[in-house]
């Protein structure tokens, strides 16, 4: 039934522009200088029924599921949610939506599939509107765009207006997803914070989000302390950083002064290729491959480690921030003008002592944006340390140990079933929040420090 | 030229076709044209020469409102053509440059084939019923760019391809396929060698009958070939405006004088 | 240089510089190689690593490329059969019973004792069985060939993944089943043909009979919902911002916002998806349309940016060219800049397609985890994806888990080899030196 109501646009759409297309056209033969082509007058018809109808039934869309539902429940026997928790309710409109999917599990009592049918009905009724409305719309709109073809209307400066609009809507987009973010992540919190106060969240020192769902449930307390989660975060990321860094630098300076044409050419792509590897895939090859050699390494020298380490998580996840890094440093000393090079060259200096006394100094700030943006990477990582990393925040700064980290813990509390009004989920978008919030700020400031930079030698 | 319908008929061409009047021109901060006074008369070529730098190019850009493509640029004053104000609210800029054709330094001719390069103008502009006639307008204008001979076996080929004088005589084409009034040329020769300057001078010479040519050059030599008229431009000012061989044999105005015989520039 | 010193120079006044600068030299230059041998050591460690990536996945993965089976030859009964609905049958039993030809000695009517003979098979072997009766009931009453997978333990071991010096009791096969394999490996029934299963059956909780479809589905229709939302948007953002936005600072914010948009984590998406999609819109959870959704607002910013230097590159001229006659601006930039600019669209918009591909933690957190062992029908049916298909099986304990996760990551990395071939090779056909 949507379907047809978009086929009913699409008809309609062709329908203004040839109306109005043939309406100019005829105006012309008839001896009128018309302002704009005719094509024009026809597209500005068409964007004319297309633009409005379509931004309608998208709202429709959004908007029908929640309407109906409301009808459906007003129409229940009173007194159905009494004493019911939301997790409850929500179950019986689940159930009443899967019998009218047509799913029965069992047999319902006879008000939910009297419900289940209404709410088949008025969904039905509610195709129907939307089918009539659109055809009511496009027809006015239609008639409308008809009767804007005369001489001096100009039809072109109106289709671009239209256009134009479009083109700053995309634009706005972006900063809708932000504002979505922000809003998101900002409500739940503020309710998390309603629960547990924002003191113990940032200060506190055991986290133990496993509260129980049922009164009677055995069960930890529930801690929600973060600082031991921030501090695995931490741990994970600088093992990244001390694997990354050396290497990606090591590789940028190579690569750029001393490496031949040929080998320039043929790493560079090589090297991206472990930056287009999917995070999914790094995370698998530290729990089969990293951390097993690890392990066995730890063995064989006498010490125990744990099965998933910081050092484990980390170092992979190193190996993924080295293109990153190198690329990064490549293009900072790239950017140093060859004047520099030259001249530090025709003092006599070797290219190493170039590289090591000019350029590399001369590239710091791009370099410093460059490995910012990279903490800021290890810091949002997520695969690999869902897989490679442990559950249990421990306050420890030891690599060797077991540590989870921020994004393990959101995506542990948020995977299955997920309720709105529990501390347990509300805590993992309070870490987002902070997520969010750390990274957004190494972001601005790496950014910043790029541009600078670029600045000083475009 | 304005932005209704063009229902009247054309009145009689008067001998002059473009008259400026107290132009000022803006970027930004800096007063690139100040208080140009000009009429620019049909049939005629009229050269702009002066130092680089002295605003040639900036007051030819305004006469086709190109300079409404720089955010930072502000024209103030009063430019008419055939009587019409330009800058008027009323004026679309689109339908002025279908008036005012122009040609800029460097050959920019469109990375498509030689046949769509020339029949671009027409088909956005609307002025072929048909195919057939579309035909007809490419030919014309490739025949008028002195282009046609060389390129009539091959419209299907890429415009890029063409040699140097040829992309810039096509662009000339291009230009005269919307059947200007006014042909607007910023220094067009600069890129040629002189051959193709030779056979581009000789083309701006014939243009001359239908149009109003005004041309940018930095060469003074190929001003007193080509052009009826001279307006000399010194730092933003327009010195001195004559007949070319008044201008070249004669200047009234000593910086004039100076920059003939080549004492400043 | 900086090995010249202030005092040296002083102190040896008699000595020519270029003597000075001849003696340090060697040492200097020694400077120089230990910093390139830094850098090729640098370059070393990375490349091995990928060397090391590769080559566990590929050592791991390829056994699940193939599966054993078992050919047997059953005997369709058509008593055990029920001729009113065909999908009623004890086709077990009727398995069992052809299994049994081989081992005279164990009594296959005795559940327990058939038991330690039809392990040797898929817990799917009926199912097949009965596939094949349902497509054709003339088959009833006959004797037909069939070939059914094995189960996992049977499979490692025909791969030699299960050891057979491994001591029994380290084993998970004991010394009685490896027996009873082998007898059906003398009898030559028992062969590895290439493992179709992976590519055309959808997850099972039996690693002999998963596969990859529901997630490749999955993954087709949430990569369509996200190319058809973030293609046309981020190329009308990034015309907007590269030729029409004024320069003020609305267009100053939007390009800060984009930029840092392209660099918020992942994870931070899928929260917006669940609280706004999940939770305000009541969108269907697990759905390829929201996972979709999720991945275009990711794939934007890289799409925009890539869009934005295309059209930067197209040069001015052209744009001149085209206002010269007569063309509105937008004329000038749909007729010729966004053409000229389609190739770098295109190479930009397919990058960011396979790192979408690629995308998982999103994806997690909006239920496209689940365990469903039906191909999605459509956007809006639950389903897998690639990716997250992986994180699942990772997870799982079957040992023929492993084989299989690697497996399909290789198929993963070969769409992503593919769509990233695909840009390089749009690159370096239609890039235009101007």
């Amino acid at each position: 039934m949507v379907l047809f109501a978009f086929l009913l646009l699409f008809g309609a759409t062709m329908l203004a522009y040839f109306v109005n297309r043939r309406a100019a056209l005829s105006m012309r033969a008839g001896g009128a200088r018309l302002h704009s082509l005719e094509s024009f007058h026809g597209l500005f018809a068409a964007l004319s029924v297309l633009v409005p109808v379509f931004v309608g039934i998208l709202f429709w869309l959004v908007l029908e599921g929640a309407v109906v539902d409301l009808f459906m429940l007003r129409g229940l026997p009173a007194g159905t949610f009494d004493g019911l928790d939301s997790g409850a309710s929500q179950l019986i409109v689940a159930e009443i939506k899967s019998i009218a999917g047509g799913r029965v599990f069992g047999t319902p009592e006879a008000w939910k599939i009297e419900a289940a049918e209404r709410l088949v009905r008025y969904h039905r009724i509610a195709d129907w509107l939307l089918v009539a409305l659109v055809a009511i719309t496009a027809a006015i709109l239609l008639w409308v765009a008809r009767r804007s073809v005369v001489e001096q209307f100009r039809a072109r400066q109106g289709a671009e207006r239209i256009v134009l609009g479009l083109m700053i809507f995309c634009a706005t987009v972006a900063i809708f997803v932000t504002i979505g973010i922000v809003f998101a992540l900002t409500f739940e919190t503020i309710k998390f914070f309603q629960i547990v106060p924002i003191t113990e969240f940032l200060f506190g020192t055991s986290w133990e989000p496993q509260i129980p769902i049922r009164e009677d449930q055995v069960a930890a307390e529930g801690a929600f302390g973060a600082i031991p989660v921030f501090l695995g975060t931490i741990v994970i990321s600088a093992v990244a950083l001390f694997v990354a860094v050396p290497v990606g630098l090591m590789t940028a300076i190579y690569l750029n002064e001393f490496a031949p044409q040929r080998v320039r050419k043929s790493v560079k792509p090589v090297l991206e290729i472990l930056a287009g590897v999917p995070t999914v895939v790094y995370g698998f090859f530290a729990v089969l491959t990293v951390a097993p050699a690890i392990r066995q390494f730890a063995a064989s020298i006498g010490v125990d480690v744990a099965p998933n380490t910081a050092l484990a998580a980390g170092g992979v996840m190193g190996i993924m921030l080295i293109p990153f890094i190198s690329s990064f440093a490549d293009d900072a000393l790239s950017a140093v003008p060859r004047s520099l090079r030259d001249g530090a060259l025709a003092l006599g200096a070797t290219r190493g002592e170039m590289m090591l006394n000019v350029l590399f100094p001369a590239a710091i700030p791009g370099i410093v944006g460059g490995v910012l943006l990279a903490v800021s990477r290890a810091i949002g990582e997520t695969m690999i340390v869902v897989m490679a990393a442990g559950l249990i925040a421990k306050m420890t700064i030891n690599p060797l140990d077991s540590v989870t980290a921020v994004t393990v813990q959101i995506v542990t509390l948020l995977i299955g079933d997920t309720a709105f009004d529990n501390p347990k989920t509300l805590s993992a978008f309070a870490l987002g929040m902070m997520l969010f919030l750390a990274t957004l700020i190494i972001n601005i400031f790496a950014l910043r420090i790029v541009r600078k930079y670029r600045e000083i030698y475009d | 030229m304005y932005d209704v319908p063009h229902g009247r008929n054309e009145v009689a061409v008067t001998d002059v076709k473009i008259t400026a009047r107290n132009v000022q021109v803006y970027y930004g901060d800096t007063h690139a044209i100040k208080d140009v006074n000009v009429e620019i008369e049909s049939n005629t070529v009229t050269a702009f020469i002066g130092p680089s730098g002295c605003g040639k190019s900036t007051f030819l850009r305004c006469i086709n409102r190109m300079n409404d493509t720089i955010d930072i640029c502000r024209v103030e004053g009063d430019i008419r053509i055939d009587g019409d104000d330009i800058y008027d609210k009323r004026v679309d800029p689109v339908q002025l440059r279908a008036k005012v054709g122009m040609v800029f330094q460097k050959p920019n001719p469109f990375p498509k084939s030689i046949y769509d390069n020339v029949a671009y103008g027409p088909k956005i502009h609307g002025m072929a019923r048909n195919k057939a006639e579309l035909d007809d307008i490419v030919e014309r204008a490739l025949r008028r760019g002195a282009i046609w001979d060389e390129v009539k076996d091959r419209l299907q080929s890429p415009g890029t391809g063409l040699s140097g004088g040829q992309q810039q005589r096509l662009c000339i084409a291009r230009a005269v396929a919307t059947e200007p009034e006014v042909l607007l040329m910023d220094e067009p020769c600069s890129a040629l060698d002189p051959i193709a300057t030779a056979q581009v001078e000789e083309l701006i010479d014939e243009l001359r009958q239908n149009y109003a040519v005004v041309i940018v050059t930095h060469s003074m030599q190929q001003a007193a070939r080509v052009s009826q008229k001279t307006a000399f431009f010194h730092l933003g000012n327009l010195v001195e405006y004559d007949d070319t061989t008044k201008i070249f044999t004669n200047p009234e105005d000593s910086r004039t004088e100076s920059y003939i015989t080549g004492r400043i520039g | 240089m900086t090995d010249i010193t202030p005092e040296q120079t002083g102190s040896n006044r008699s000595r020519s510089s270029t003597e000075l600068v001849r003696q340090s030299l060697a040492r200097r230059n020694r400077k120089q190689k230990v910093l390139q041998g830094f850098g090729i050591a640098a370059i070393f460690f990375a490349l091995s690593m990928l060397v090391i990536l590769v080559g566990s996945l590929i050592s791991t993965g390829y056994p699940a490329f193939t599966q054993t089976h078992v050919e047997l030859e059953v005997f369709v009964d058509p008593e055990e059969v029920d001729t009113e609905n065909l999908s009623r049958g004890n086709y077990d039993d009727m398995i069992a019973a052809s299994l049994g030809a081989y081992f005279p000695d164990v009594d296959m009517s005795s559940r327990i004792a058939s038991r330690e003979v039809t392990q040797v098979l898929s817990s799917g072997a009926q199912l097949k069985l009965r596939d094949r009766v349902l497509a054709d009931p003339s088959l009833i009453g006959e004797t037909i060939t069939i070939k059914v997978p094995a189960s996992d333990n049977f499979d490692q071991l025909n791969k030699g993944l299960i050891k057979r010096d491994t001591p029994e009791e380290n084993r998970r096969l004991n010394d009685a089943a490896i027996a009873n394999f082998d007898t059906l490996d003398a009898a030559g029934v028992i062969s590895a043909p290439l493992n179709t299963t992976l590519i055309t059956s959808a997850d099972s909780r039996f690693p002999e009979l998963a596969g990859l479809k529901g997630a490749l589905v999955g993954s087709f229709w949430a990569l369509l919902v996200c190319f058809v939302i973030s293609f046309p948007l981020g190329i009308g953002a990034a015309i907007y911002l590269e030729e029409f936005a004024p320069k003020n600072r609305l267009s100053d914010i939007i390009e800060i916002n984009i930029n840092n948009l392209a660099a918020v984590p992942s994870v931070v998406f899928g929260l917006l998806a669940l609280a706004v999609f999940l939770n305000w819109f009541g969108m269907p959870r697990s759905a390829p349309i929201v996972g979709g959704l999720t991945l275009a607002l990711m794939t934007l910013p890289t799409i925009i940016i890539a869009t934005r230097a295309a059209l930067k590159a197209v040069p001015p001229s052209i744009r001149e060219a085209a206002l010269g006659v007569g063309a509105s601006k937008q004329q000038v930039v749909f007729h010729h800049v966004l053409p000229l600019a389609m190739p770098g669209i295109l190479t930009g918009t397919i990058i960011g397609m396979a790192q979408a591909l690629g995308e998982t933690a999103p994806l997690l957190l909006i239920g496209m985890n689940a365990f469903i062992t039906s191909a999605p029908s459509g956007p809006f049916d639950s389903a897998t994806a690639l990716p997250t298909q992986i994180f699942i099986w990772a997870d799982s304990p079957e040992r023929g888990f492993v084989s299989r996760t690697s497996a399909a990551i290789l198929v993963l990395l070969t769409f992503l080899i593919f769509m990233n071939a695909i840009a390089i090779y749009l690159r370096s056909r239609f890039e235009r030196k101007w």
